[in-house]
């Protein structure tokens, strides 16, 4: 239940106008329809959003959205972005974990919506007793990194327990795909909040949980809360996700021929071992670190160690890794130097890009390059598979925007592709592809889902179990397991715990936070929330019959052996139906 | 009689789980503030994590601080016993603690370890540790030790 708030069916929202600098805090009704986080983003988005006008339109809202169980319990510690996509112009989610979740829940709100622009650059602090927006022009063009380190002065307090969402050169410059740093190991990493917040003028959110709350009065509790602790650090269901992390998918998936390499021309190769979790682990890590209220600790720090100067002097960068952006900064590009990958990330990151977005459309460019559609006229710097330092200079140039190519480029493999040739070759699902070449299901689950992220679905898991080709047994499984995953984006919980959060856990932990009556109706709730961001994607121009999947996923082999072009077609046609059907608009509407 | 130590804290990965139990257990608080064990960062995550909590001095200058006998010295082992009833939120505790090991919530209630290490059991990596009061451990915060063969 929301502080300063008795009816457990009120969302308690900060709603700030950059524009007219002031706040509002508004009770808004909806806990038993909408739970919170996806479904309260959509929520906000219903009342806030225009769907219509364009995704940079000052008006449009900039929402962070957490959920009953945020603090409450491990693993409910992340938090979901909501926005209109200027990748894609529909309405988006991207979620981040680092201190947000438990930052906005001790500053005392359920969401957070900020909407207009700022005169200046500026951050918005926000804490249980201060709201202030602080004009920061002189960190325009200042990275990620350095934002962070010169915020932890100029938004001095509460250090510990303090959120820092931060963008950018890419956020600033429009990058569709520049991301929000969290906490500088996290990211609201796809489809371009980054650059809605730049729009804005918003450089900064620093939010600080500085508030104490009523512990739940329930008596059970403590118990329920160690009971899942022990699940959790105890039973070892978590133990791919702190050991190796996500990076132990590496080996399995070039085993079984799912490992996009070199924009996609194979999906397997002898040198995976190089850049196995198993090679990032021995050499590179560091530390592990996790988002407040995770006993998990999933996040890998690795060090790069730069020698810049050949009298034995070394820079040392601290990356965090995991699958995605390894396999953006590594097998797509064609690099299997593990140092070379996290500095290549690291680059990225200090732009403000999302990492898996700018890797896949570098590896597009180093394909157009090599069939002569664009060159260093247009690159700057001769593009090449396996050339680092080429392309740490690049991810520069695409987040500093710095000609018409990379301007492009920033906006989408797919939409520079539309402009210099190569449609067919750019790996694009929805959006820039994960590292998932796991067949069929995958890319019509991809392309068409909504968020058009690896984690819509388990689309890429079911490829990997499944050879038969079975078109309605595979909508079936995309449809009923994006609401499972719906539900706990609604709590907030990690994906990652979806083994521990069980219908019945959820149910427990729900009543024990005074939200009986929602946990008797948990399943319909999630499914009015799940329809309801479909409905609003669909509202801003969605058309998922129009999707299409570029010819380069045709051309491939996986484990099942060559990908049937007619059968993925099915898939993404049924699923494209299926998703009209949810996204139906209400009788009433 | 023990005394909590955070003596492994370059295994810390920033979880705050021990701040949530002590806010639970002891304080009976939904908070990563009010408890006795809190987790900063030493200039942002990449820096590594810091625990802050009572060092366990005797005599505490804390409890020679405390007007009301609020704050009172425990027995043996160094460290305070803290009665909120006889608490007047001066916030004198708080300032005469030399590691800010006491935190004061907004209206002014102090909330320090007790050294009863019922956060102990949450802390994933094994940072946290009680200490028998007797042989006084140094308050050293990371393993500075080498193993006995």
């Amino acid at each position: 239940m929301s502080p300063k708030n008795n009816d457990p069916d009120l969302f308690r929202v900060l709603v700030y106008d950059l524009s007219a600098r002031r706040g509002d805090i508004v009770l808004v009704p909806g806990r038993g329809r909408y739970i919170g986080g996806s479904g309260l983003a959509a929520l906000l988005f219903e009342k806030y959003g225009l769907p219509t006008a364009a995704p940079f339109d000052p008006g449009q809202p900039l929402i962070f959205a957490i959920g009953p169980a945020t603090g409450y319990f491990p693993l409910m510690s992340k938090t979901v972005c909501g926005f209109k996509s200027p990748y894609n112009g529909n309405y988006a989610e991207s979620h981040a974990g680092g201190r947000s979740a438990l930052a906005l829940r001790f500053a005392g709100f359920d969401a957070l919506v900020v909407t207009g622009k700022a005169a200046r650059l500026s951050t918005l602090v926000v804490g249980s007793r201060r709201i202030e927006l602080l004009d920061v022009h002189y960190l325009r063009g200042a990275d990620v990194f350095t934002t962070g380190k010169l915020l932890r002065k100029i938004a001095a307090g509460a250090s510990g327990h303090r959120s820092i969402m931060r963008i950018g050169p890419a956020g600033e410059n429009g990058s569709a795909y520049a991301c929000i740093n969290v906490d500088t190991y996290r990211h609201f990493g796809r489809l371009g909040a980054g650059a809605v917040m730049g729009a804005k003028n918003c450089k900064a959110l620093v939010v600080m949980g500085d508030g104490d709350l009523a512990l739940p009065e329930d008596k059970a509790y403590p118990k329920l809360f160690k009971d899942i602790h022990d699940k959790v650090t105890a039973s070892g269901m978590m133990e791919k996700y702190h050991n190796l992390g996500t990076p132990a998918n590496v080996l399995p998936l070039n085993a079984l021929k799912s490992l996009p390499w070199r924009n996609l021309a194979a999906t397997t190769d002898p040198e995976a071992d190089k850049i196995s979790g198993e090679a990032f682990a021995e050499k590179l890590l560091m530390h592990n670190a996790a988002c407040a209220g995770c006993p998990v600790g999933c996040i890998h720090v690795g060090m790069v160690r730069e020698m810049f100067s050949a009298s034995h002097r070394f820079a040392i960068h601290q990356v965090a890794y995991d699958h995605e952006p390894n396999f953006a900064a590594g097998p797509m590009l064609g690099v299997t130097d593990p140092s070379e990958v996290l500095a290549i990330n690291d680059v990225a990151d200090r732009q403000g890009l999302d990492i898996i977005s700018a890797g896949v459309a570098l590896a597009w460019a180093v394909e157009a390059t090599q069939k002569g559609l664009v060159s260093e006229k247009e690159t700057e710097v001769k593009l090449a598979f396996g050339d680092a330092a080429a392309f740490k200079r690049a991810m520069w140039l695409l987040g500093h925007k710095v000609n018409d190519f990379y301007a492009a480029l920033g906006q989408g493999a797919l939409v520079a592709a539309r402009q210099y040739g190569g449609e067919d070759f750019a790996c694009v699902l929805g959006q820039e592809m994960a590292g998932y070449a796991t067949g069929e299901t995958y890319f019509a689950s991809q392309t068409v889902s909504f968020r058009h992220s690896h984690l819509d679905t388990g689309a890429y898991s079911y490829d990997q179990k499944h050879k038969e080709k079975d078109v309605d047994a595979v909508v079936k499984f995309l449809v009923d397991d994006e609401r499972e995953r719906v539900l706990l984006t609604c709590l907030v919980a990690c994906l990652f715990a979806r083994e521990v959060y069980k219908p019945e856990v959820v149910a427990a932990a729900l009543s024990c936070l005074g939200h009986g009556e929602l946990a008797a109706g948990i399943d319909a709730a999630a499914e009015n929330a799940r329809r309801a961001r479909w409905r609003l994607k669909l509202a801003t121009g969605y058309d998922p019959l129009a999707t299409r999947i570029p010819k380069r996923f045709a051309e491939i082999e996986t484990w099942k052996g060559p990908v049937d072009a007619a059968y993925m077609e099915a898939l993404r046609a049924g699923y494209a139906a299926a998703v009209l059907s949810l996204g139906a608009p209400l009788p009433s509407a | 009689m023990k005394v909590h130590r955070a003596v492994r804290m370059e295994r810390c990965i920033g979880c705050h789980s021990c701040s949530l139990a002590c806010a639970r257990l002891v304080y009976k608080n939904f908070s990563w503030n009010t408890a006795g064990i809190r987790i900063r960062s030493t200039g942002g995550v990449s820096s590594g994590f810091q625990a802050v909590l009572c060092l366990a001095c005797d005599p505490a200058p804390c409890a020679a601080a405390c007007p009301t006998g609020a704050m009172s010295p425990r027995k043996s082992g160094g460290g305070v016993l803290l009665k909120k009833s006889l608490c007047v939120q001066c916030g004198k505790c708080a300032a005469a603690c030399p590691v800010e090991a006491i935190n004061l919530d907004a209206a002014g209630n102090p909330s320090v370890c007790i050294h009863c290490g019922q956060c102990i059991p949450f802390c994933p990596h094994d940072c946290l540790e009680l200490v028998e009061a007797a042989a006084p451990a140094a308050p050293c915060l990371e393993s500075c030790n080498v193993a006995e063969k």
